[in-house]
Formats: structure tokens, C-alpha cells, sequence
């Protein structure tokens, strides 16, 4: 094996637990050089666990002066280390690029020698990309906690996104895992890039030449199951960086066991809590763009989510005072609240009621989960019904019809007497 | 009454230029290659004229807006003879001062335009990522593709954008043209039979870049390095990257 194909191997390796795949959101228009950061991203291709590829998604090196018990690339952990050279990234960038194999680079880096030090070889990366290769492709750039203000602030210029990984969303997690580390080293350069791009855009408000600074914001990644936080205080954090750093993503990570040497941490070989982090990401929905507030999701009294029936038909059940939502006169913010039917279908349903009174058979067609729909909504020709339904029964019958994949398949061994 | 013409876009606008020239509303359009003359079947050729064509689509923009009056070219390119039926009526409602038709998603017609439209769309997006480039020793970045529907003139645009300062050559050997960019322009190109047949084994009939094999091994490479065996999902796997693509992606390979 070749040595950068070898190097190629260990780096993409230790970057894969950082989910965030995005490419979209950026601005950045091809001028006269090669690429344009696209508005929507692009997925280029998915790898065999259903995750899209479509950065090139490496370490600079893995070699690392931490030892975070959760990461790959700690300190005690004995596996090969490599490091690239900055001319190999910006070689294999602009190669994958120009063969359309990627819509750009994300590139992160365990901590050598210190934080500036490390922060240093990134910018030389993202400048030479920019100035020398005339590079207008997306690149997704981590900001290393504990880098200068000026470091940090010239790679804002040339990146497209940044981020830093929160890992463990409580600061009593992190400090049993990683005595290293605390929140705080987080906050401080969320907030100095988020001024930044304030500041930027204030100004770009002014005059058409102020130069891109971050144009597709930050984003942060949180990791589910590695220790015991419920999903109410995962997702108060969550609202809470999105709140304060006006991120654009929080990532939800299921915890893959990689560390056997820490009695803390689930042990290798334990299935990650994929169902779980699939949940997270429905609330995280429902709070961004169905209008809910994570109180009628979560509360103090009811701290997980439930892992049988997805998050709004979960509040659905809860809540049989406010359906049947009648389809012809609701509100677009009440459709919306319907299980089964999503945003596109209740933005297709009010238009399309303005020419007549809509059917079950005209829904039907629009592209809803009718069978899910049917016990919350009324259409023109539902029949009427008295009193309230009766959501144990609807329940029943919505995960009668369910397939999920994650339902227990064989049936529990029957006893013999 | 079919009205048929050549299977060009303009083609199709002036079935319904001609419609209202005649009064003839109950028209179907259909083209030359589709459409089976017999006894039985009343039929009237189309002759395409640009400047017919040219006062409909503008009569459109006027209505819609250029960019929804763009949204019929795209249903036109699914080549599904039931989506110009529907988009043939939508616009004969569109002229005859219907200007709302468009969201009206409890009608058949609408409904069968707006999934046509979207599965089109759908085919181009997917065509912006899964087009891959090699790489040949004089410096064209080319590929091969096979798309379901006629999209490569909605990708045309992206690819020029992006790769602004190379040259490339797209191919869609189902329907036997492509597009080249020179870095200044881009053009129509059709091949022989003989350079077709050879398409699928490009490798030997074009020299490629000493270095292009190398990058296509790294691109698999990083492909298997960047996936978490914990998590295989073959399901969803496939759902995204349908087998029908994996011929033309070297990390399929």
C-alpha cells in the first residue's frame, strides 16, 4: 500500500465519528477558479451504514496530547498515528474535487504540540486552498479550543463552516471522561466566531466588499449514551447553544464503544443507540421547524423520549383535545402538528383548499402517511364522530401497521407449562 | 384528436399554440416516435416554429414567472406522455386565465405535475453528485451517465459553474449525446456507434492521466476508511444510491 493511501486510511478512519456532513448554507460563488459552495449541499455518494459522504473527511494527524477517554485518537489508545503534510490535503482535495467525487474538505485535527501550533498548520491548509489553488469549494474547519483570537479569526475568512464538538453534553460527563477538558473552553470560541460573523455581516449590510467570514455558521456535536444524561437534559443543552451561539446544526452522535480500558464507558461491542439518537433528531426537528417548544416534548416529569412511536405522535396521544384537526379550515401551524403529515403536504393542503373543500381520496394522493394521519384529521368527508378518541386504541393501531426495523422480531420464547 | 410533433420542447408549445389557433381543446399531444398512425386515430402533425414556440413560453413567464414557466420544460424532459397530457391542460387553463391552477393540488392533472416535476428534479439532483470525472492524459475531466429522465440539459449549468476553469464532457449514453465545455463555451456532441460501443471500457479507448488511476484507488479507499461497521445499514444503503447508479461509481466498483 501506498504511503499517503495508507495515511489516507488512518485519518479518514479517526475523522468518521464526527457526523456533521453538511455542504450546504454557504454563499461562496466560483470566481474564475474551480467550485462553488452550493446553497443546498450535496451528497455525493453513502457509505454501506446509510451516511451520505460528501466531504472529505480527515484529520490532519491523530497523533493527540489529550487523553479523552471517548475518542479514537487518545493519547493511551496504542494504534498507528500518521500526520499529512499540508501540500498532500490541498493535492487530495482539488483531485476528489475536480473528478466530482466531494463537495469539499472537513478537516479537523487531534492536538500536536499545543492548540496555536495545531490551529497554524489548519489555516496554512484552508488559505492555500483559497489563494493558490483558487478553491471556492465548501470547507468545513474546526476551530482548535485554546487557539488565539487572531488564529481563529483568519481562518474564519477562508472557511465556509466552523465547529467545535461539545461531546458530552454535561459538564459532570466531560469531567469524568475527559479531566482535561471543561465546557467552558467550548464557549469561549462559539462566542468569538459568532461575534465575528455578526460583526461581518453588520458591515456587510454597509458595503458589498466585505469579505465571506463563516457564511455557513457553526455547528456543534453532542455524543448520546456514553454517559447517563436523559434526553430532556440533552436537548435543554442543545436549545441552549442554539440559543446563545445561534448555531446552525447540533449533531446528535449514538456513542460507539471504542475503549475497553475504561470501565465508565458502555464496553466495545455494546450496539449503539441508534434508535435513540434517530428521536433526538425528530425533536431537534420538531423544535426548529414545526413551531414546538421542547417543554410539550420533555419536561422534568417526563425525561425520555419514548423509543416505540416517533416524538409529535407521541405528543399527539397526549394531547386528544386538540384533534380532529379539520384539513379544510385549520391553520397551516395546526396541520403541521398532525402525525403523518409534514411540511410540504401542509403547505400543498392550503393552497390547494382554496379551490374546493379536499376529500380523503385527494389526500390520499398528496403524499401523507394517510394511515398514520387518519385518526387526528377531518376531511370534507369524514364521517363525524362523538367525543374524544380514544388514543390508546389509535396507538395500538398505528404500530399494528408499523414496520420498523427496530421491532422486536421473534417473539418471546413461550413457556412450557 | 392526437396532434403530433418531433419530440422537441418547441415542439410540444406549438401543440399548444395550435390548439388555440383551431379551437381545438381536446387535443393529445404525442410525438412522431411514440405515436402509431392507423385508420382509426385522427391525428394532425405539428410543425415546430420557434417563434410560435417562443410566445408561448413568454405568455408563461408572464403568468408564472420565468422560473415557474421553467417548471414545464422540466416536466417536458420526464419524456412520460402522461405528464405532457397534464401539462399540455394546465396550460390551456393557464391561457385561458386560470393563473392559480398551479397550487391547486386536489386536481388530478396538478397533483400528476407537481410528482412529475419533483421526481425530475429529484434525477438532476442525483446526476449533480453521482457524475464522476475521469481524468484523460490531454486534460478532459469526462463522464458517463444514464439518467432516467432527459436531465443533463438541467446539470449542464451547475457543472459549467463549478468547474468553470476545466474542460469536461458529460455523456448520456441512453439517449446518445452529451455536452463538452471548453472553459469558454459549452456544445452538443454526438459519437459515432463505434466510439459509443467503447464507451463502458473508456479507459481504452481514451489515455488516461498517469495519475487517475491513483485517485480513483484513493476515492475507495476513503469510501471503506469512512465507514462505522457498527452502524451498517444496508437498507438505507440502497435506498440512497440505488444499484441502477453503482455502474458509474468507482467506489461501487
Amino acid at each position: 500500500m501506498d504511503r499517503i493511501e495508507e495515511k489516507l486510511k488512518i485519518l479518514a478512519d479517526a475523522a468518521k465519528y464526527d457526523v456533521s456532513c453538511s455542504s450546504g448554507g454557504s454563499t461562496r460563488k466560483n470566481t474564475g477558479g474551480v467550485g462553488d459552495a452550493s446553497v443546498s449541499g450535496i451528497c455525493h455518494t453513502y457509505t454501506e451504514d446509510g451516511r451520505c459522504v460528501s466531504l472529505l473527511k480527515i484529520l490532519l494527524t491523530n497523533h493527540c496530547i489529550f487523553d479523552c477517554a471517548f475518542c479514537v485518537s487518545r493519547k493511551s489508545n496504542d494504534i498507528k498515528r500518521a500526520a499529512f503534510t499540508v501540500e498532500e490535503v490541498v493535492d487530495l482535495t482539488m483531485n476528489f474535487y475536480r473528478r466530482n467525487f466531494i463537495e469539499g474538505l472537513f478537516l479537523s485535527s487531534g492536538i500536536f504540540k499545543n492548540a496555536d501550533f495545531t490551529m497554524e498548520r489548519l489555516l496554512r491548509i484552508v488559505k492555500k486552498l483559497r489563494t493558490e489553488e483558487r478553491y471556492n469549494g465548501y470547507i468545513h474547519l474546526k476551530t482548535i479550543p485554546g487557539a488565539s483570537a487572531e488564529l481563529v479569526k483568519e481562518a474564519g475568512l477562508y472557511a465556509d463552516r466552523m465547529s467545535i464538538n461539545l461531546e458530552l453534553p454535561t459538564e459532570a460527563g466531560l469531567k469524568m471522561l475527559a479531566p482535561e477538558k471543561d465546557h467552558e473552553s467550548v464557549k469561549k470560541p462559539l462566542a468569538l466566531v459568532n461575534d465575528q460573523i455578526k460583526a461581518y455581516r453588520e458591515e456587510g449590510a454597509l458595503s458589498r466588499y466585505v469579505p465571506h467570514f463563516v457564511p455557513a455558521g457553526q455547528s456543534t456535536q453532542l455524543v448520546v449514551g456514553a454517559t447517563p444524561e436523559t434526553d430532556y437534559e440533552i436537548m435543554n443543552v442543545a436549545q441552549t447553544f442554539y440559543k446563545d451561539y445561534q448555531l446552525k446544526r447540533v449533531y446528535y452522535s449514538g456513542y460507539i464503544p471504542i475503549n475497553n480500558n475504561n470501565t465508565l464507558l458502555p464496553s466495545v461491542g455494546t450496539a449503539p443507540p441508534l434508535l435513540r439518537e434517530n428521536r433526538l433528531y425528530q425533536t431537534d426537528w420538531l423544535l426548529r421547524f414545526y413551531d414546538f417548544r421542547l417543554e410539550e416534548i420533555l419536561d422534568a416529569g417526563h425525561t425520555q423520549l419514548d423509543l416505540d412511536i416517533d416524538p409529535k405522535l407521541s405528543w399527539a396521544l397526549r394531547h386528544p383535545e386538540f384533534f380532529p384537526v379539520d384539513i379544510n379550515v385549520a391553520a397551516y401551524k395546526s396541520i403541521i402538528r398532525i402525525p403523518g403529515i409534514g411540511r410540504q403536504s401542509a403547505t400543498k393542503i392550503v393552497q390547494a383548499r382554496q379551490f374546493g373543500r379536499l376529500h380523503e381520496y385527494q389526500l390520499r394522493k398528496m403524499g401523507i402517511a394517510f394511515n398514520r394521519a387518519r385518526h387526528f384529521m377531518r376531511c370534507a368527508d369524514t364521517p363525524i364522530t362523538l367525543g374524544h378518541l380514544c388514543m390508546a386504541k389509535v396507538k395500538s393501531l398505528i404500530l399494528e401497521q408499523a414496520h420498523s426495523k427496530y421491532q422486536n422480531k421473534t417473539p418471546a420464547q413461550l413457556s412450557l407449562f | 384528436m392526437y396532434y403530433v410533433f418531433d419530440g422537441s420542447y418547441a415542439g410540444f408549445l406549438c401543440v399548444v399554440f395550435e390548439s388555440f389557433e383551431r379551437k381545438a381543446f381536446d387535443t393529445i399531444p404525442i410525438t412522431a416516435s411514440v405515436f402509431q398512425s392507423d385508420f382509426f386515430r385522427e391525428h394532425r402533425e405539428v410543425l415546430t416554429d420557434a417563434m410560435k414556440a417562443k410566445r408561448v413560453q413568454q405568455g408563461l413567464a408572464r403568468r408564472l414567472g420565468e422560473e415557474r414557466a421553467r417548471d414545464f420544460f422540466r416536466v417536458f424532459l420526464s419524456e412520460d406522455p402522461q405528464a405532457w397530457l397534464s401539462a399540455y391542460k394546465i396550460m390551456l387553463q393557464l391561457f385561458r386565465g386560470d393563473t392559480g391552477i398551479l397550487g391547486n393540488y386536489g386536481d388530478t392533472d396538478v397533483l400528476y405535475f407537481a410528482q412529475t416535476l419533483k421526481k425530475v428534479d429529484r434525477e438532476r439532483h442525483r446526476w449533480k453528485a453521482f457524475t464522476r470525472f475521469s481524468k484523460s492524459n490531454d486534460g478532459l475531466y469526462f463522464a458517463v451517465i444514464e439518467p432516467d429522465y432527459n436531465v443533463l440539459p438541467l446539470v449542464t449549468g451547475f457543472f459549467r459553474k463549478r468547474y468553470a476553469d476545466q474542460a469536461w464532457l458529460i455523456y448520456d449514453v441512453s439517449r446518445h449525446y452529451g455536452i463538452a465545455y471548453d472553459t469558454r463555451s459549452v456544445s452538443e456532441v454526438q459519437m459515432t456507434k463505434e466510439e459509443e460501443i467503447a464507451l463502458p471500457q473508456v479507459s481504452i479507448t481514451i489515455l488516461l492521466d498517469e495519475r487517475d488511476a491513483f485517485f480513483q484507488r484513493l476515492w475507495q479507499q476513503y469510501f471503506k476508511s469512512t465507514n462505522i461497521e457498527a452502524r451498517k445499514n444496508l437498507k438505507l444503503h440502497l435506498q440512497h444510491v440505488p444499484k441502477r447508479y453503482w455502474k458509474y461509481l468507482p467506489e461501487k466498483q
